[in-house]
């Protein structure tokens, strides 16, 4: 006799915790079939407040920890989701309709995105940053930081590719975000989110909520404590608004991306959520 | 009579030869501009120096488009080398002119010859030697083998420093293989027509270098033209965010730079006799008219008194007066629009309840002028404390520890600059990790080299102006097969190696648009 | 002339120091300045080594460099002859115009003291009255190395010859050491063998020898420690030490003199010496001087260019702005 499964709820992750939406408002996921698959919470512009007070609160921390230990604690994500490979496979496969081996393609890519870029903590100011050989009698020195609170409108295409393939690069420098899963497939952003939690990323740094983005994301590019937004999967919304809502705060933008494999892996995609900062000092032996 | 009463010691204005009308420097030619024209004057003397042709939207058109022609028939198509001999040649010609070049800042700006002479001008030379070595070496900007030129650059400068703006914008976007128009502030177009003969002097192919003057309408009209790939401003806040709405949702890459509203933060042990140096370099060079400027004073409670005291008497051997003085320190106000704003901010912080007090200094008669001035008693929720005046004013604000600096000297939308007072390295060193802001003066301020990167965090824009980070600022990495072939890599590498090894766009905060970031895509998921 | 008196430098001092002289107190009070950015230094000096001075300024100007010259001449070879030479040109600067201002002191070793005075005869007094002071070098000259007993016997016996001025040199070997007690006492003897059986005394000059010292840190440092003690200028070098005068360290001290004043309402006189040699520069020199501590510094009891050729170029300067042509150095005296 077959045991009776035990349904996952599947919850909002701001500031370390799964809280449902303060709306109390859900949305039924389905599957590739169209039959039902889950109930996902749909976040209201206030869980998208709330996930960016979380985010503003952990940067300092999680920015000022050093490249090493950032390096470490992305890369003890891929081994937490090595671990719960099949956990993931089973959950894409159902979600998408894919066969197992693209299921655990798409789970491989990702543990080993999280490997890429965790490797890349510790080296990417010595690639995007250079002293300055000035003329006088000065130290002069350029080096990347993290731009602060990203938001990112994460790919929504894929469950967890497009997802980790977002959110990576733009920790790497030590920036904290608030992301927006795919609509159609938010149930491995938010085990993805139960990773994290059991993971050594410090509570509010990744913020994850579900939903639909054409509502949430004009609250976020509008945002004035939001520093940065990544539109790469925004591109079936009104996208133009959301970059113009951005200018009133300079926020940095990224356009949307399409094709099979958006967000693919770059330098360019840590970079884009750094800001050079150069630093002068004199110098003499008298 | 007092010895400090140097007489007069004006630079001659005889070595200027300037013409009595400027039209707009188009395809390698003056012609004329549909727009009416308008005067541009001596903000000293309130005299015409000039009338400047004004850009209709026509005329901005056929800029755009002659910078496309140059693009297209010739300067993408000419090596890098080649490139780099231009703009050796404009250096040249820019330290053989720098005397007539400073004179005719100084006197449409109304700043300084001593800072024109001294500063503004030789950073222009610099300017040019520096991105002509890198037109040729463009593979070790940091994006990878063969990235490309973007095309056609608008670029839209201020009026604080007019002619080294132009180098900061035109000199990377050339060196890079872009062709560009400028349009100068509207307030002070004389140096960059200047350069316009420079740049015929120099021989440089038609069109690849195009200026256009006018009013903010004109400015708007480039930044929208049809063929325009790059955008750079350096400006107002407001301005550059109606620029990042303007350009929303196009392929048009932008640099911003925009204002800032810097904290300078001494410590109780600073090197006081420099830091006092710092602070009046920090706020009163070329009259507060910088974005950069350490407009806020942030001064540890326990020497404020001191530090004020000191501070005031050294603003008392300031020298106000004609900008063409070479002991002139304090030049003319640019604009009475400009000297009205920074009147209007300074009753503000007096009726807020900040303590004024003005160096004691004749004012001439004619002219756009405002007296080095300081407040005290300025609380962080003052407006002098969190709006640009971008004048002569300075707002001292006190702190007990370097947490409480920093969190003060954070709390703003702003983050282009910050000083640092202080003897101790490590605190040093600390602070300047904790400060937003791009660009952190440690025992110093107002320091430029074309080396080194400029920009801002938060609201004072983004992309960096100045050194490789400047360079990049103007060009895109290959299509990734390309880098990867002339690279000599196969194509038998995973995809994570391979997008590795060509990084994507290294410029921190331009926006990568939709056909770039395609470009940048390998492979399929499935 | 006479300085400040030694009972009074000492009971200032202890009360700026708050306690006894010695090593501990001295260098707890020298090192708790903040110390000094050398780049910062150096750009505020070429500032004000930009300032353009012209036509009615100059001629000002140039007569009072000439007004507060100490003609030099310090050599080994240095006979009566060669004083009474250098104290005709102090007199009489430029025996083609009697409109030029007399130099404020001729320098020299103090057995020559007696020379100078006899040469000097009439013209011996106050430069405030016009006259010329003759100040000696003493205190083992220049390197400062022999006993205390040697030290004040040659100064006391140039005061007894009738200088006017003592230009001493720091014990800078002690000064390295860190042992500023051992220097404060040095210059508050000195000083006291300033004294003159009348009561007045001397004025004593303390050379740091900034050359030697090398860091700005402890050229303050001993410029502090040298007021302290009761200096009644402090002077950069003996000229016999490369770099000797220079712009940022003379604006450095001129700093001190003016927290000084601030602090305690004394003036303390400041003597760049050596090195200078034309008149643009000893222009850069009045314009530091009068941006930092003051115009009223620029009056020869509290400014002096330690300085022999530098005399002639200003009198060349001077001819051209008087007769509109250029001059040459046949058309000034060579001493």
């Amino acid at each position: 006799m077959s045991r009776l499964a035990v349904p996952k709820t599947y919850k909002l992750y701001i500031g370390g915790a799964f809280p449902r939406s303060e709306s109390g408002r859900t949305y039924e996921v389905l599957k590739a079939d169209g039959g039902f698959l889950a109930n996902a919470a749909k976040a209201s512009r206030k869980d998208a407040r709330d996930a960016v007070v979380a985010a503003r609160g952990a940067v300092g921390g999680w920015g000022g920890a050093t490249p090493y230990n950032r390096g470490q604690v992305l890369y003890r994500i891929a081994e937490l989701l090595e671990g719960r490979r099949a956990q993931f496979v089973a959950e894409i496969e159902e979600a998408e309709g894919v066969s197992r081996a693209v299921a655990s393609a798409q789970v491989d890519e990702s543990i080993d995105r999280w490997v890429w870029y965790a490797g890349w903590a510790d080296k990417f100011a010595q690639v995007a940053g250079n002293a300055n050989p000035v003329a006088g009698p000065y130290f002069n020195i350029s080096v990347p930081e993290p731009t602060g609170v990203v938001a990112i409108i994460a790919p929504q295409d894929t469950s967890l590719l497009g997802f980790v393939s977002a959110v990576a690069p733009a920790l790497v420098a030590g920036n904290s975000v608030v992301v927006v899963a795919s609509e159609r497939f938010p149930l491995s952003a938010i085990s993805l989110a139960e990773v994290l939690a059991t993971s050594d990323v410090p509570k509010g740094v990744v913020n994850v909520l579900t939903g639909s983005p054409a509502e949430i994301a004009p609250w976020l590019a509008s945002h004035s404590d939001v520093n940065a937004i990544d539109l790469v999967g925004a591109g079936d919304l009104d996208w133009i608004s959301l970059e113009i809502a951005a200018a009133d705060t300079l926020k940095r933008v990224l356009r949307p991306e399409s094709g099979p494999d958006a967000a693919a892996p770059a330098l360019g995609r840590i970079s884009a959520f750094t800001e050079t900062k150069t630093v002068w000092h004199t110098k003499s032996l008298r | 009579m007092s010895f400090l009463e140097y007489a007069p010691a004006p630079e001659s204005r005889a070595i200027l030869s300037l013409r009595d009308r400027y039209g707009l420097f188009i395809g390698g030619e003056f012609v004329d501009g549909r727009g009416t024209p308008f005067q541009t004057i001596s903000p000293s003397s309130e005299e015409r120096i000039a009338e400047i042709a004004n850009a209709n939207e026509a005329d901005v058109a056929d800029a755009v488009a002659a910078a496309r022609r140059a693009y297209d028939r010739t300067w993408s198509r000419m090596s890098g080398r080649d490139r780099g001999k231009y703009l050796f040649r404009i250096a040249r010609l820019v330290q053989e002119r720098t005397r007539e070049l400073a004179v005719a800042e100084s006197l449409d700006n109304g700043k300084p010859i001593k800072e024109s002479r001294d500063v503004d001008v030789p950073l222009v030379a610099a300017w040019f030697f520096y991105y002509a070595g890198w037109a040729d070496k463009l593979d070790h900007a940091g994006l990878g083998a063969n990235p490309r030129s973007l095309g056609v650059a608008a670029q839209v400068i201020p009026w604080n420093f007019p002619l080294l703006m132009l180098a900061w914008k035109i000199a990377p976007a050339l060196a890079a293989g872009n062709t560009v128009v400028l349009k100068p502030a509207e307030t002070t177009p004389l140096t960059a027509l200047i350069f316009a003969e420079i740049i015929q002097q120099a021989d440089l192919p038609p069109g690849v270098v195009n200026i256009i003057t006018g009013a903010g309408d004109t400015g708007a009209a480039l930044v929208a033209a049809e063929g325009v790939d790059k955008v750079a401003f350096t400006g107002s806040t407001a301005v550059g965010r109606a620029i990042a709405k303007q350009i929303a949702g196009s392929d048009k890459r932008a640099t911003l730079e925009l204002g800032g509203k810097a904290a300078n933060i001494v410590f109780d042990d600073a090197p006081i006799d420099q830091a006092i140096e710092g602070i009046v370099n920090g706020i009163f060079f070329n009259q507060g008219h910088v974005c950069c400027a350490g407009s806020r004073l942030l001064v540890q409670e326990n020497i404020h008194d001191e530090v004020v005291e000191r501070l005031k008497q050294r603003l008392s051997t300031l020298r106000l007066g004609d900008p063409l003085d070479k002991n002139t320190d304090i030049g003319a106000i640019n604009s009475k629009e400009q000297l009205e704003r920074i009147r209007e901010l300074s009753d503000i912080g007096v009726a807020e309840g900040a303590d004024r007090w003005s160096v004691p200094c004749e004012i001439p008669e004619n002219g756009f002028w405002y007296a080095p001035t300081i407040f005290t008693n300025v609380q962080t929720s003052y407006r002098i404390a969190r709006e640009e005046i971008f004048g002569p004013v300075l707002s001292v604000l006190t702190f007990r520890t370097p947490a409480e600096a920093i969190a003060k000297a954070n709390n703003t939308p702003y983050g282009l600059s910050a000083g640092i007072w202080t003897d101790k390295g490590s605190r040093i060193l600390a602070v300047a990790d904790q400060l937003r802001a791009g660009v952190i003066w440690a025992n110093t301020f107002n320091r430029f080299d074309p080396s080194s990167p400029f920009g801002g965090y938060k609201e004072s824009g983004y992309g960096r102006e100045g050194g490789r980070h400047g360079l990049a600022a103007y060009l895109s990495p290959a299509p990734i097969g390309q880098a990867a072939i002339t690279a000599g890599r196969g194509g038998a590498q995973r995809r994570l190696e391979t997008s590795g090894t060509a990084p994507a766009d290294l410029e921190t905060t331009a926006k990568r648009s939709p056909r770039s970031a395609r470009s940048a895509t390998k492979g399929s998921k499935r | 002339m006479s300085g400040t008196s030694l009972v009074t430098a000492r009971e200032r001092a202890l009360a700026v120091l708050g306690g006894e002289p010695d090593d501990a107190t001295l260098g707890r009070y020298l090192h708790g300045f903040a110390g000094v950015d050398a780049v910062g230094l150096e750009q505020r000096a070429a500032g004000l080594g930009t300032r353009s001075i012209k036509t009615s300024s100059k001629k000002r100007a140039l007569d009072l460099i000439i007004s507060l010259i100490d003609l030099t001449t310090l050599e080994g070879a240095d006979t009566p002859g060669k004083v009474r030479s250098l104290v005709a040109k102090a007199v009489n600067p430029d025996p083609s115009d009697a409109t030029t201002p007399r130099v404020a002191a001729v320098c020299v070793y103090g057995d020559l003291v007696p020379y100078a005075i006899e040469a000097l005869g009439g013209a011996h007094g106050d430069p405030d009255d016009g006259l010329i002071s003759v100040a000696a070098v003493a205190t083992a000259f220049p390197s400062g190395r022999s006993s205390l007993e040697i030290k004040l016997a040659d100064t006391a016996e140039a005061v007894a010859a009738g200088a006017d001025e003592i230009d001493m040199v720091i014990d800078r070997s002690a000064f390295l050491a860190g042992r500023y007690g051992l220097v404060f006492d040095q210059i508050a003897a000195v000083k006291e063998a300033c004294r003159r059986p009348d009561g007045t005394s001397a004025s004593l000059k303390v050379i740091l020898e900034t050359g030697e010292l090398v860091t700005y840190d402890n050229m303050r440092r001993a410029s502090w420690l040298s007021i302290l003690a009761g200096g009644d200028f402090i002077k950069t070098s003996t000229g016999k030490v490369q770099p000797a005068a220079t712009l940022p360290v003379t604006l450095l001290m001129l700093e001190v003199v003016r927290d000084w004043h601030l602090m305690t309402g004394q003036r303390i006189g400041v003597k760049p010496a050596g090195g200078i040699r034309a008149s643009k520069d000893a222009i850069k020199y009045l314009v530091t001087v009068a941006e930092t501590a003051g115009e009223e510094w620029l009056q020869p009891h509290l400014f002096r260019f330690g300085a022999s050729s530098l005399l002639n170029d200003v009198l060349l300067q001077r001819q051209k702005m008087t007769t509109g042509h250029y001059s040459g150095a046949d058309y000034v005296t060579i001493d």
